[in-house]
Parts: structure tokens; C-alpha cells; sequence
């Protein structure tokens, strides 16, 4: 049963340099979360991930389209009800070093929603739940309640955040790159810590820019490009049979410890913002040659190109007045996907 | 022997004494190495890669010698560093993307660079930027542009090429990839080695705490641990044979693309490394490993167990002896 369900959620954002262009950060974005499922959010920067989990988290308003939370549209939500919705859906973000106020104590999150949740629980109830939250993510007590944000590790901050989650009846959590700050000796404690809470039941959306991690956590993948889908199904499809330029790409740029990077061409890079189709040379190495700097650098700058056409696009729409609505649909229509295997969707190129 | 470091060792300056980040650290690197660092944070990696070309206020050379194309580098002297800062030794810093000025253009960052080495032949070294700006796939308009006209990946290339750009004997590049999207990691990670290759730079320590990043680029691997070396060895050797247990334990604990939860349960590692201020005696990994004897009560030597690979351990030691 699916939990969550982001139905066709578009975002602009107007920027406030270069004479108010709009960026569209999210294209017509749709997918369901079940129970028990760990979907993730994979892309660039720019690709508009972290914009997923802030309107999931009714942090920003989208542009179009709506999020629902078991049936229920969640931007209807008043004040009580949005509390109530974040009693089942709650957030932790990438760095834990400024997710702490560094002068007060770092248990003072539990606080905060002891006051605002739990407010007629007896102390001893509350010490008996806090000390499940803090099992739940195998922290010791001891080791951390009283300390400082400064004397615990990232990855001790990271998992008392997740605690601190736990405590709420937390139907979906929201993991916004929460392991890339830490070091690799602690990272896969907690990337095991979302593993055991999936099968617990938890609905989790994992952000990421790294496709390892991703792979090793996730039920299914969606790969992001420039706010629209390009590639989403179950993880094993997505990342062992990749149908996607893109996610070819950046499965070939992902860093492998026994496995050094291989120089694959790349098929043609072909830009098709608002209907005018801009087509690149297809860069092809020779046989036998070494990856050299040069040929993946032109490819990226490509690539980046592809983003610069497409915003303009959408500056120069918004600079006219009239057909304003027509031309907020053109810039916000992303790539059709169409089904390529059961659970495994793919975008054509755009 | 392009660099040779030999017992360093530099604390940072606090009001409860020295902290010594960099404990007695030995190491070289060959003609066209690249080395990589790496270690958790606090390891004393960045400690180690600064002090190398600028020790500034906050520490101190404590003790042993670093010599570089056989005359020693004058670690502790700012001034007679300055001269050799550049063109005997350069830096790519952690934060690449903040370290361009963003009031000036990138034409005239590498004016104030050229004027402050009192670079004579200005002519040639400018065209050869501009060989430099276009071999590695960016337009020569980029002098005309101020940094935050660049995107994040175009920055850190334009940074790698004015650090490089006096032909240094060393490089150290620290972090450089870490900030950046995969696909821009992967073009950088690809620039270094082609500089190294065309010989624009000598040798290179390349720091970084992802070891699977090193594992592309880098030649040799050090790995650190609580301001000391734990292990070096080539590339190879590190990622499939490492013998130092925090070496494998580490190497354990990497996700790789195609592999799950479901089928393989990855283990971090236990604690955590210990604090500068309250270094344990004998082998710092003692409390965190799960080899551990009465022996690591004592310092163990880092020692060369097979040729070309150093391993400072107690257990290993013993296993190579018998």
C-alpha cells in the first residue's frame, strides 16, 4: 500500500539575480512510497532531489501538482493537522553539525518534542520511550544524553536524529544525503540503521548524489536529471541493465575500488528544451585509447550547456506577457517516459 | 626520490600545550608518483599535506626533515618558503571552489600570481595557460570571467591549473574531488593524471577520505590513522591484499555499486578514533581492533614487511617474521 504518493509536482523557482529568470527545479515529478520501501533520489546538484524532500516535508510549496499522505492532499493541512502530519512524516538532513544548536545540549531535540507531542507523558513513560528511540538506532544511553553537539561523532549526531524521528509514530522519513558528511568507518552503521527500520515497516526517501550508497540501500531508484525523471524502477534494474545515456554516464563516472574508470563512448547529447532540438557531436574515442581529461571534459561541458538552453528558454518565456500559462507547460514538460521492463521506466533523451 | 619526508612530526598550538597532529611520519615518493592520503577526519592528513607548504600561525614543526629534488624544504621558515611556494611546491586547497578571489577576474589572479614570483618570460607562461585552459576542455574567455561565472566543476579546474601553472615539483591536492558531482569527479580526477602525465607537476599527495576515488588516480596509498601512517603500499596492493586491520576494516565498510543489503551486510567500524588531546600510548587502532594483543601496548614501527609495502602493526609484523 503505498503511503506517500507525489502525483506530477512541478517547482519554479524565481532567482533573484539575473533579472528574476525562473529556474524549474522539479518537472512534473509522480511516484508512490510504499510501506517498508526505501526509494532513492539520485542526482547532480541541480537536479532537483533535495527539492523533492522539502515538498515532501511541507517545506516549500509546490508549483503544480499535489503530494498526498494516505489519501489525504497534504497541502490542505492547517495548523493542527501539520502537526499531526509530522508526528508520521519527519526529516533529517545532510549535515548534523549545524543541525544542533552547539550552546545547548544535543538531547534538547527530544525535548523539543517531548513539549510539543507528549506534553501529559509521566517521566518515567518518557524515559522508557526515549531509551526504545535510542535502542532502536544502537546508541548507549550513557554515551550520549547530557553531552554536547560537539562531543559526539557525526555519525553518533546523525543517529539521534533518526531517535529523534523514532519517538514520533514516523510512517516516512525523509534522509536528505544524511550519511555523505561522515566517514566511512561509521557511514554504513547508519546506512544499516536504515536498512533494519525499512524492514521494521518505515517508508524511507533516501536522497543521494552517491550511487553506490543508493544502490546498497534502495528498493527502487529514481534518477534525477534537471528537475524530470530520466530513469526510475527497481534498484537492480535500474543500475544492472541501465537504459538511460544519463545513467549510463554516471554509472560510468562512479568511482570503484576494483575497477578503474573505462573510457565508453557516449551516445549524442541532444538538447530539446521548448520544442528546438540543438544536437552535439557524439564524442567517440578512438579504439584501445586511455580516458583523456580533454574528452570527458567537453562531454561535461555539454552537458552543462544542455542546462544553460534551458533555462534561458524559460527566462526569455516569462520576459513576454502574454501566454504565460502555455509557456510555464512547455518549460515545465519533461522527457515522456515509457515502460522498458516491468517496474522500470525510461525517459526518452532529451 | 622526488620528496622525501623523514620524521615529521607538527603540533598545533593550544593553551593546554602542543597537540601534536602529525606524529613522527616517514615517507617518499618516487619521480611521477602520485600518492594518495587518506584517512578518517582528525586522521591529521590535511595537518600533514599543509605543513608541507605552509605552516601557518596555529603550528609548529616539531621535528624531522622534509627534502625536495635533493635539497631540504624549509617547512618552518615562512619566509624562505615563500620563493618556493608555487613553482617548488604547490597546493590545491580543500575549499578549491571558495579559493578564487571573486572580485577579480581569473585573468587577473594569474597577473597577481605572475608578479609575485616575478615570473620574467610572462608572454610564453600565459600562452602556455591558455594550452592548459583548452587541453582540458574549457574556452580561453574563462580569464575574462570572475570565478562565480564558472560552475562548481570549472572552478576547480581553473584553480588545479593556476597551482600548477609554474610547473611545481610537488602538488598536494587536498580534498579535490570531494564537493563535486560524479561526473566532475571523474574529469578532475582525469585532469591530475594527465598534468602528471605531460609533466607539468613532479609528484603528487593527493588527500581525500574516499579511498575508492584513490583508487582510480593514485599510485601508491598511505592510509592514516590518529596523526600516524598506518599503511603504504601501491594502489593494487592496498585495495586487494591491504594487511594493516584498519586498512580492512575500512576497505570493508565501502558500498559498491552492485552490492545490496539484501545479499551483503557491510560493518562499519566500532568507536572512534581517538582524540588529539588524549592519544592512548602504544598503537592508537588498539581500542577499535579486534586483532588486539598485549603487544600494541607498545608503539609499533612502521616497517617495510614486503617490498614497497609498509605496515605499521604488531600482528603483521610478527606474521612477516615468522
Amino acid at each position: 500500500m503505498s503511503v506517500l504518493k507525489v502525483d506530477q509536482v512541478s517547482k519554479l523557482y524565481r532567482s533573484t539575480s539575473r533579472g528574476g529568470g525562473l529556474t524549474p527545479a522539479l518537472r512534473k515529478v509522480s511516484f508512490e512510497l510504499r510501506e517498508g520501501e526505501v526509494i532513492s533520489l539520485i542526482g547532480e546538484s541541480g537536479s532537483g532531489k533535495t527539492t523533492i524532500g522539502k515538498i515532501v516535508l511541507r517545506l516549500v510549496a509546490p508549483t503544480n501538482g499535489t503530494v498526498t499522505f494516505n489519501g489525504k492532499d497534504i497541502s490542505t493541512y492547517s495548523a493542527r493537522g501539520l502537526r499531526d502530519y509530522y508526528r508520521h512524516v519527519q526529516g533529517v538532513f545532510q549535515d548534523p553539525f549545524s543541525s544542533y544548536n552547539p550552546i545547548y545540549r544535543a538531547d534538547r531535540v527530544f525535548e523539543l518534542v517531548r513539549d510539543v507531542y507528549f506534553p501529559h507523558v509521566s517521566d518515567t513513560e518518557w524515559d522508557a520511550k526515549l531509551e526504545a528511540a535510542l535502542d532502536a538506532v544502537t546508541l548507549n544511553p550513557g554515551d550520549v544524553l547530557g553531552k554536547y553537539p560537539h562531543q559526539l561523532s557525526g555519525g553518533q549526531q546523525q543517529r539521534l536524529l533518526i531517535a529523534r524521528a523514532l519517538l514520533l509514530e514516523v510512517k516516512v522519513l525523509v534522509a536528505d544525503e544524511i550519511i555523505s558528511m561522515l566517514d566511512a568507518s561509521t557511514r554504513v552503521d547508519v546506512l544499516n540503521l536504515l536498512v533494519k527500520l525499512k524492514r521494521s515497516g518505515l517508508a524511507i526517501l533516501f536522497v543521494t548524489h552517491d550511487l553506490s550508497l543508493g544502490n546498497y540501500v534502495s528498493d527502487r531508484t529514481i534518477i534525477l536529471r534537471h528537475g524530470a525523471i530520466v530513469e526510475m524502477g527497481a534498484t537492480q534494474k535500474v543500475f544492472g541493465n541501465p537504459q538511460h545515456d544519463y545513467t549510463r554516464m554516471l554509472l560510468s563516472s562512479v568511482p570503484e575500488l576494483h575497477k578503474k574508470w573505462q573510457h565508453t563512448p557516449l551516445g549524442p547529447v541532444v538538447v530539446s528544451a521548448n520544442g528546438s532540438a540543438v544536437a552535439t557531436d557524439v564524442i567517440e574515442a578512438a579504439p584501445g585509447t586511455v580516458a583523456s581529461a580533454l574528452a570527458h571534459a567537453t562531454m561535461l561541458d555539454e552537458l552543462t550547456h544542455t542546462e544553460q538552453v534551458i533555462k534561458r528558454d524559460v527566462r526569455a518565456m516569462f520576459a513576454g506577457r502574454g501566454g504565460r500559462q502555455a509557456a510555464v507547460a512547455v518549460a515545465l514538460e519533461p522527457p515522456a517516459l515509457s515502460e522498458f521492463e516491468p517496474d522500470h521506466l525510461v525517459a526518452e533523451p532529451e | 626520490m622526488s620528496v622525501s619526508v623523514e620524521n615529521l612530526s607538527v603540533a598545533y598550538r593550544s593553551r593546554r600545550g602542543d597537540l601534536t597532529a602529525v606524529d613522527n611520519v616517514s615517507f617518499s615518493l618516487a619521480d611521477g608518483e602520485i600518492m594518495g592520503l587518506a584517512g578518517e577526519s582528525g586522521s591529521g592528513k590535511s595537518t600533514l599535506g599543509n605543513s608541507l607548504i605552509y605552516l601557518d600561525q596555529r603550528m609548529k614543526q616539531v621535528g624531522g626533515k622534509v627534502t625536495l629534488d635533493g635539497r631540504e624544504l624549509p617547512i618552518a621558515d615562512t619566509k624562505a618558503m615563500r620563493p618556493l611556494r608555487m613553482t617548488q611546491v604547490s597546493l590545491v586547497p580543500q575549499y578549491a571552489m571558495s579559493a578564487l578571489t571573486p572580485t577579480r577576474k581569473i585573468g587577473t589572479l594569474t597577473d597577481d600570481l605572475l608578479k609575485s614570483h616575478k615570473v620574467r618570460n610572462r608572454d610564453e607562461v600565459l600562452a602556455e595557460m591558455r594550452r592548459r585552459i583548452e587541453l582540458i576542455g574549457l574556452k580561453d574567455d574563462v580569464l575574462r570571467k570572475y570565478s562565480f561565472e564558472l560552475s562548481g566543476g570549472m572552478r576547480q579546474r581553473v584553480t588545479i591549473i593556476l597551482s600548477t601553472l609554474l610547473n611545481p615539483s610537488l602538488l598536494i591536492a587536498d580534498e579535490v574531488t570531494s564537493a563535486l558531482d560524479v561526473s566532475t569527479q571523474r574529469a578532475v580526477g582525469e585532469m591530475l593524471l594527465e598534468f602528471r602525465d605531460r609533466g607539468y607537476i613532479k609528484s603528487a599527495i593527493t588527500i581525500t577520505h574516499d579511498l575508492s576515488i584513490l583508487a582510480q588516480i593514485a599510485d601508491s596509498i598511505t592510509i592514516m590513522y590518529a596523526g600516524r601512517l598506518a599503511e603504504k603500499a601501491s594502489t593494487d596492493t592496498i585495495v586487494n591484499e591491504p594487511l594493516h586491520p584498519y586498512t580492512q576494516a575500512l576497505i570493508a565498510s565501502l558500498p559498491e555499486v552492485g552490492v545490496r543489503h539484501d545479499t551483503t551486510t557491510l560493518t562499519g567500524i566500532p568507536g572512534r578514533p581517538p582524540s588529539l588531546a588524549n592519544m592512548p600510548t602504544g598503537c592508537r587502532f588498539r581500542d577499535r581492533c579486534p586483532f588486539a594483543f598485549a603487544k600494541c601496548t607498545q608503539t609499533p614501527p612502521f616497517e617495510e614487511v614486503k617490498p614497497g609495502h609498509y605496515v605499521s602493526c604488531w600482528k603483521v609484523s610478527q606474521e612477516a617474521a615468522k
